[in-house]
């Protein structure tokens, strides 16, 4: 388990090292998150009272496009300069790649959300922070990741490359964006105490189904 | 290629004997239902539509696990195979269910769980012959297709689960009947039409989905011979 999770964290800190010298993805994912924001503020019109109750939906779908920035990087980084050989002929167990890359994800899109947030709540006037809404947007995120990270390596591997992510990844999420959305709603502005844990115990039942898949067919993913 | 096995010729008369006489039950000795009139009759089609829809996701899930564990490129074809013919079946399932929507929901389409459901596994196998195009090499476009399958299919339960939260109005098929919904209770003939049509629809599916294998194993077979004349005098 050890030497397990040292894999994991070595791929982890090398792909921050990198990030770190070349701060492309965090930065873009940041610029395009801020940028659909706005495109969202303009295209509704949204009136004061509006703004509070898109909050989810703006947020969630903003986090969702941006989060297809860092998964298409992240693999395609390894592509580029054939790192992603370099891994698979490292004498680790293969699952470690996968857990390593989602972490790397998650953190993204965990820096973006804790950016993105307060902006929006800046911006809108609405007030985003209680301890619920940390605790929906790391289960929603980790759904997100581990799903992205699995089709975002498969995607990879296809003629178009990245153009795809999207189209396999939206539909097969949509039980997981409607559980974040739903909770978020619920937490800020107030709704059936029952309805909340039902969609936390979806939301949890999505991650625990995905890291479960991700673990049985990641080294079919990257049988080659 | 080989001839078209007697057995499968037997199934499709079969079939089509089978699809003839669900035809005249449901038209004929079905009774027509009380508050919804001759519109109902949508339901037979419609049901056994969906149902085979299902089948055939189902059976292109099964055997996409079984392509990953063995790599036989039949189970491939058997998988798209599936996957066409179940999203055939989910489009007239969804067509015939909106004709019936509009007089009885006075609207073409709801948000309800197994509408929302049927959509989005329309758009997750759209997405997946996107990925069947995207992909040459016919060992790894089996392999990710495969694996997209499995992982597209697991994600239909949790979708119903999810919309099913928000209150549905589309009529479960076994429950107290609720006159505002549309459901009703079925009498023993309309349980005879509509069984028979099940069935007919089933022996459909069997048909095509062996039509369409047979297909998929004559084309692997085409790119073989091709990929030897072609490179058959280096070897």
């Amino acid at each position: 388990m050890k030497a397990f999770l040292d894999v994991v964290f070595s791929i982890f800190w090398k792909d921050l090292l990198a990030e770190r010298r070349t701060r492309e993805i965090l930065g873009t994912m940041l610029v395009f998150a801020l940028t659909v924001i706005l495109i969202f503020v303009f295209a509704f019109d949204l009136s004061v009272e509006m703004r509070s109750k898109a909050a989810p939906g703006v947020i969630w779908v903003t986090l969702c496009f941006a989060g297809t920035i860092s998964l298409n990087r992240t693999m395609s980084l390894e592509k580029d300069r054939e790192g992603f050989d370099a891994l698979l002929l490292a004498p680790v167990d293969r699952t470690a790649i996968f857990f390593s890359k989602a972490l790397v994800n998650w953190i993204y899109l965990l820096i973006t959300a804790a950016i993105l947030l307060p902006v929006y709540a800046l911006f809108n006037n609405v007030n985003l922070f209680n301890g619920g809404i940390a605790g929906v947007v790391l289960l929603g995120t980790l759904g997100y990741i581990l799903t992205g990270t699995l089709l975002s390596t498969l995607s990879l591997q296809l003629r178009t490359r990245d153009m795809l992510l999207p189209v396999l990844l939206f539909p097969v999420l949509i039980p997981l964006l409607l559980a974040v959305v739903r909770a978020s709603t619920i937490l800020l502005q107030g709704g059936i105490e029952g309805e909340l844990s039902t969609w936390l115990l979806l939301l949890a039942g999505y991650d625990l189904i995905f890291m479960a898949l991700g673990i049985i067919i990641f080294d079919k993913i990257i049988e080659e | 290629m080989k001839k078209t096995p007697p057995l499968l010729i037997l199934l499709d008369v079969l079939a089509s004997f089978a699809l003839v006489i669900a035809f005249w039950l449901i038209m004929t000795y079905a009774p027509v239902e009380l508050t919804m009139g001759k519109v109902q009759k949508v339901f037979y089609f419609h049901v056994a539509a969906g149902w085979t829809g299902m089948l055939g996701f189902l059976v292109a899930t099964i055997v996409a696990i079984l392509y990953l564990k063995t790599g036989d490129l039949k189970w491939d074809a058997a998988s798209q195979s599936g996957v066409e013919i179940g999203m055939v079946f989910m489009a007239l399932c969804i067509l015939s269910g909106s004709i019936w929507a509009r007089p009885v929901w006075n609207t073409w389409w709801t948000w309800d769980p197994r509408l929302t459901t049927a959509l989005i596994m329309e758009l997750v196998y759209a997405a997946y012959q996107l990925l069947r195009n995207s992909v040459d090499d016919p060992a790894r476009k089996a392999r990710l297709a495969a694996i997209y399958a499995i992982v597209g299919f697991t994600s239909v339960p949790l979708t119903f689960i999810s919309i099913r939260v928000f209150r549905t109005i589309h009529p479960v098929l076994v429950a107290s009947s609720d006159p505002s919904t549309g459901t009703f209770a079925m009498t023993s003939r309309m349980q005879v039409a509509f069984f028979s049509s099940l069935a007919a629809f089933t022996l459909l599916f069997a048909a095509l989905f062996w039509h369409r294998f047979r297909l998929g194993r004559a084309q692997n077979k085409l790119r073989q011979r091709q990929n030897e004349l072609d490179f058959g005098g280096e070897e």
